[in-house]
């Protein structure tokens, strides 16, 4: 992000146990600020928090991204709800949820006890819904920044996904970063269905986007051959898993090049996607994201998040890399 | 909420019990913390599987003096058949225990238990407790055909009071597990019914409970993603102490319910009463 940073040692074979994992100054760019460390959960993944507290300590992650937070409560969509894909899985799950109020008033304050720094993932069906939830959360302890969730189905649109067009996730963004605190950053969370991601960052950025989520879910969709109907109640659902990493990659190395070249104003990415160990998250950093978060690996695997932290550390740390800071990026750099 | 442990436990055994395969794990830790109607969600495959989603397992058996805990295998899925080409020695990584497990009122019970298929892994060690608690116990065991059956001689160890129902007729009473219920739970004086199997068997089981005038509890089999309670795969609509209709977690909530809590008939579908049906367009 800021520059070219100087050659990592060409390590092919990196020795672990000659290399000094505490040195890694894991510090990471969020927003206009920083976290203590890069790593996150993805939206939908891991709750308000709660269920996953029980397998590592929330405040040792850079930061918990909640379930997306919608103005009511939201019963979410029928069952079958999801279906495994290879490598992957699809989830109509409809957004369920307790509502802002509740969520505020129950969710929030039990995490920030924990010293958990909340990214809360915030939607609605119209633009003002959005605005409204950012505005609820000024001056909530916990709160370290807004992830707006553009890929909600849009009421004034026909139902269709606010982020698939820069000029809604333009009003959505500068909606939400008008009410939302200062103090804190607003992220726009990306959906990977468009004809280029590129013009939707654009868009989002200069709305006001104090960063990027990359990506979202795939729309995608399974029959169930048993049943010779479609898998889930839904119809169709959003694909993620190791499925899609390549897709999601691809998203921020874009995105990240088109910043490097001055076609999108600088801001940091937070890359996710099919994230399941310390390599897949370097991957993503090294295309250009200063923060990763793990989501659907969570349902394989609880401890992942923070196992996932002390895997890129040590990837870091065998490459050379004594900040983190250092490795956002460096896939980008001159040959 | 249980308070699992997710570890690698050790194959233990891996063996062929009529249509089914019981697992045996050595996962010290977990034994002495499962309660009947809890189960453990495993993984498939390492690290690098692209089967993702835990498959979940009624703990059947726990042995806190042995550390092992025992899971009957159905191998209908293709993540169980994975698991099934374990061999003894293999790393298994395992959570548990995890879900709501059976209640069980203080003192004496006279109880039926209801299995269909291998849903009856959950209730021996359930009819252990109610008689180390001075209570009695009947079984209806039901399947398809004998080979689905699962667990008749371990019924008949703890009780002379056990009902055998086939579809095909091939063992016991032709028919479903639920032919015989009223009679059975007249016979033996049931005060509650206990029921484990297939979702139409427990929506029966209970309709016939609450026409008797029996309380009726039972343990769902529904697909999951997680098992831990952050996927939301595994809802049901229920009905709330406070009479209001909410989407339940059969992995948190459950698996064991009140079955008259549970809206068998509205399973599938977003009740327009259900806690939430607004917002998803339902209309008030």
């Amino acid at each position: 992000m800021d520059g070219t940073p100087e050659p990592a040692p060409d390590l092919t074979a990196p020795d672990p146990a000659a290399v000094d994992l505490t040195a890694v100054d894991l510090t990471a760019p969020f927003g206009g600020g920083t976290l203590p460390n890069p790593v996150s959960t993805a939206s939908g993944c891991a709750g308000y928090g709660r269920e996953i507290a029980r397998f590592q300590p929330l405040a040792e992650l850079g930061s918990i991204t909640t379930r997306t937070i919608m103005p009511h409560p939201r019963a979410g969509q029928p069952t079958p709800r999801t279906a495994e894909t290879p490598s992957g899985m699809l989830n109509a799950v409809g957004l369920p949820g307790v509502g802002v109020e509740h969520f505020v008033e129950h969710e929030l304050p039990w995490l920030a006890e924990r010293g958990a720094r909340v990214l809360v993932s915030v939607a609605g069906e119209r633009v003002e819904e959005f605005a409204e939830i950012a505005r609820l959360l000024v001056g909530r302890p916990g709160v370290v920044g807004i992830e707006a969730n553009l890929a909600c189905p849009n009421h004034d649109n026909r139902g269709l996904a606010f982020g698939g067009n820069p000029a809604t996730s333009y009003d959505v963004i500068a909606a939400v970063r008008e009410t939302a605190d200062p103090r804190i950053p607003v992220y726009a969370k990306l959906t990977p269905d468009v004809t280029s991601v590129t013009e939707i960052a654009a868009a989002c950025v200069k709305a006001g986007a104090d960063g990027l989520s990359m990506i979202n879910t795939l729309l995608g969709m399974a029959v169930d051959t048993s049943t010779m109907r479609p898998a889930l109640a839904g119809e169709s659902g959003g694909l993620s898993g190791p499925a899609i990493r390549p897709v999601a990659v691809r998203c921020v190395y874009q995105v990240h090049a088109a910043m490097r070249s001055g076609a999108v104003p600088q801001v940091p990415i937070m890359g996710m996607g099919g994230i399941r160990s310390g390599l897949d998250a370097l991957e993503f950093v090294l295309a250009g994201a200063s923060g990763v978060a793990v989501g659907t690996a969570v349902f394989n695997d609880p401890s992942a998040p923070l196992r996932v932290l002390a895997e890129l550390r040590a990837a870091l740390a065998e490459r050379g890399f004594s900040r983190f800071a250092d490795a956002v990026g460096h896939a980008h750099r001159p040959s | 909420m249980a308070h699992p442990v997710q570890l690698q436990a050790e194959l233990l055994e891996l063996t062929p019990v009529g249509a089914y395969h019981r697992m045996v794990l050595r996962a010290p830790g977990v034994a002495e913390r499962v309660r009947p109607g809890h189960f453990a969600a495993l993984a498939v495959g390492g690290p690098e599987s692209s089967m993702l989603l835990r498959r979940a397992f009624t703990i059947h058996r726990a042995d806190p003096a042995a550390e092992t805990v025992s899971l009957l295998v159905d191998a209908r899925d293709r993540g169980a058949r994975e698991l099934l080409r374990y061999r003894p020695g293999d790393p298994v990584d395992l959570i548990a225990p995890l879900g709501t497990a059976f209640p069980l009122p203080a003192g004496p019970l006279t109880a039926l238990l209801v299995a269909g298929d291998h849903g009856s892994a959950a209730l021996f060690p359930l009819a252990e407790l109610i008689r180390a608690g001075g209570g009695s116990v009947g079984f209806i065991l039901g399947a398809a055909t004998a080979a689905r059956l699962y667990g008749v001689d371990q019924a008949q160890a703890l009780t002379p009071d056990v009902l055998v129902t086939t579809e095909d007729g091939s063992s016991g009473i032709k028919g479903r597990a639920t032919l015989p219920l009223a009679e059975a739970l007249k016979a033996i004086g049931a005060e509650a019914v206990y029921s484990c199997g297939p979702m139409e068997l427990l929506a029966e089981v209970t309709g016939i409970a609450t026409d008797e005038g029996v309380r009726g509890f039972c343990a769902v089999q529904t697909d999951m993603a997680c098992g831990i309670g952050v996927c939301l795969s595994c809802v049901l609509p229920a009905v709330g102490e406070d009479g209001v209709s909410r989407f339940v977690r059969a992995c948190v909530e459950g698996p064991c319910f009140d079955g008259s809590r549970i809206r068998w008939s509205d399973l599938g579908s977003v009740p327009a009463d259900l806690y939430g049906a607004v917002a998803m367009g339902a209309s008030e």
